[in-house]
């Protein structure tokens, strides 16, 4: 490998963007497809499908050959609410292999003991978000049922192109959001991006239902074609 | 934030570019195929350098050994080779895998 592309994709990795490294195995020779730019590659529907799934393999001859090792960021999950939920999500989604960040700034659900191991900001999102490097490789969930904690956290989580965004609520409390979201200058595509009510329709009751609902549609949306989650 | 990925310290790449930029000559290997139960992932690293000093893993320690030697001459020839590894190969029996599966290691300078 040449030193440059090494230093290329390493600065890539650590700016937290997906990229692939194909490598013809009998030659040596290298090139590196960038997530940003597969749409003017020569294979785009095979280099998204290997980025969604992220996993790296060897490439069939009509794929171009070689190998592709697929280099994707380690994905992130900011929960807002220390609820209930939170706490069966928490242990769920560090399975799935999720870096997990709960914030909540009411100190009374925000605690230790409720939380233990993991990353507890008791603080309001508009103060803690920006330095969590909220990315499009984060799924972000909005948990709390309060506006004034779940409505800045989801406009920052829009703005971030988040691959996952979820809000807990009924379909009559998510009307109210959306005409909040409306208010506050955000369209009606961007909007539509929110999953609301949140988790995948599977009859859910307790909490730790919802947070195998939640994990699931999160897998979904990480790994299936947009037409298909 | 854990971000176990891109840290330096336990990440083959990110050695692999600082050991280069030190003057040292570098060898990467990259687990490039798995068949059966493999004990590393495709796309799993080992940085070598030209004194056999490494960091990262292959094969969880059963075919580093080999995989090192191998990285050696390759920093010298300057040409990339595939190597493979399989209790199915009788040769392979004192660097095989005790677990029963078989890998496809690529090895290559950096350079």
């Amino acid at each position: 490998m040449k030193l440059d592309l090494l230093t290329t994709l390493n600065a890539d990795r650590a700016a937290r963007r997906a990229v692939i490294l194909l490598t013809d195995t009998e030659t040596g020779a290298q090139r590196l497809i960038r997530e940003a730019e597969i749409d003017q590659s020569d294979r785009p529907d095979l280099y998204r499908a290997l980025i969604r799934a992220g996993r790296s393999r060897a490439l069939k001859d009509e794929e171009g050959g070689g190998f592709a090792n697929v280099m994707v960021p380690p994905a992130k999950l900011v929960l807002i609410g220390a609820v209930h939920i939170s706490q069966a999500l928490v242990p769920m989604a560090r399975q799935l292999g999720y870096d997990v960040t709960v914030v909540d700034p009411r100190t009374a659900f925000a605690t230790p003991e409720r939380f233990p191991d993991v990353e507890l900001l008791a603080e309001w999102p508009d103060d803690v978000l920006p330095d969590l490097g909220v990315d499009r490789w984060t799924a972000f969930c909005a948990l709390t049922h309060d506006p004034k904690i779940d409505d800045p956290g989801l406009i920052h989580a829009l703005r971030r192109d988040c691959f996952y965004i979820g809000a807990l609520g009924s379909r009559k409390t998510h009307a109210r959001r959306v005409e909040r979201l409306t208010e506050a200058g955000l369209d009606a595509a961007t909007i539509a991006r929110i999953h609301a009510p949140i988790g995948l329709a599977v009859g859910a009751q307790s909490p730790a239902e919802i947070a195998v609902a939640i994990l699931a549609q999160i897998t979904g949306a990480l790994r299936l074609a947009p037409e298909a989650a | 934030m854990s971000e176990v990925a891109t840290t330096p310290i336990d990440d083959p790449l990110m050695l692999a570019e600082r050991w280069r930029g030190e003057g040292r000559d570098v060898a990467l290997a990259t687990v490039v195929q798995t068949w059966g139960s493999a004990p590393r992932p495709i796309g799993s690293h080992l940085v070598i350098d030209s004194d056999g000093n490494f960091e990262g893993s292959v094969s969880g320690g059963c075919v580093e050994g080999a995989v090192i030697a191998e990285a050696v001459d390759v920093i010298d020839t300057g040409k990339p080779t595939t190597l493979e590894f399989g209790v199915a190969d009788e040769t392979a029996w004192r660097v095989g895998l005790s677990c029963g599966g078989k890998i496809k290691v690529f090895v290559e300078k950096v350079d």
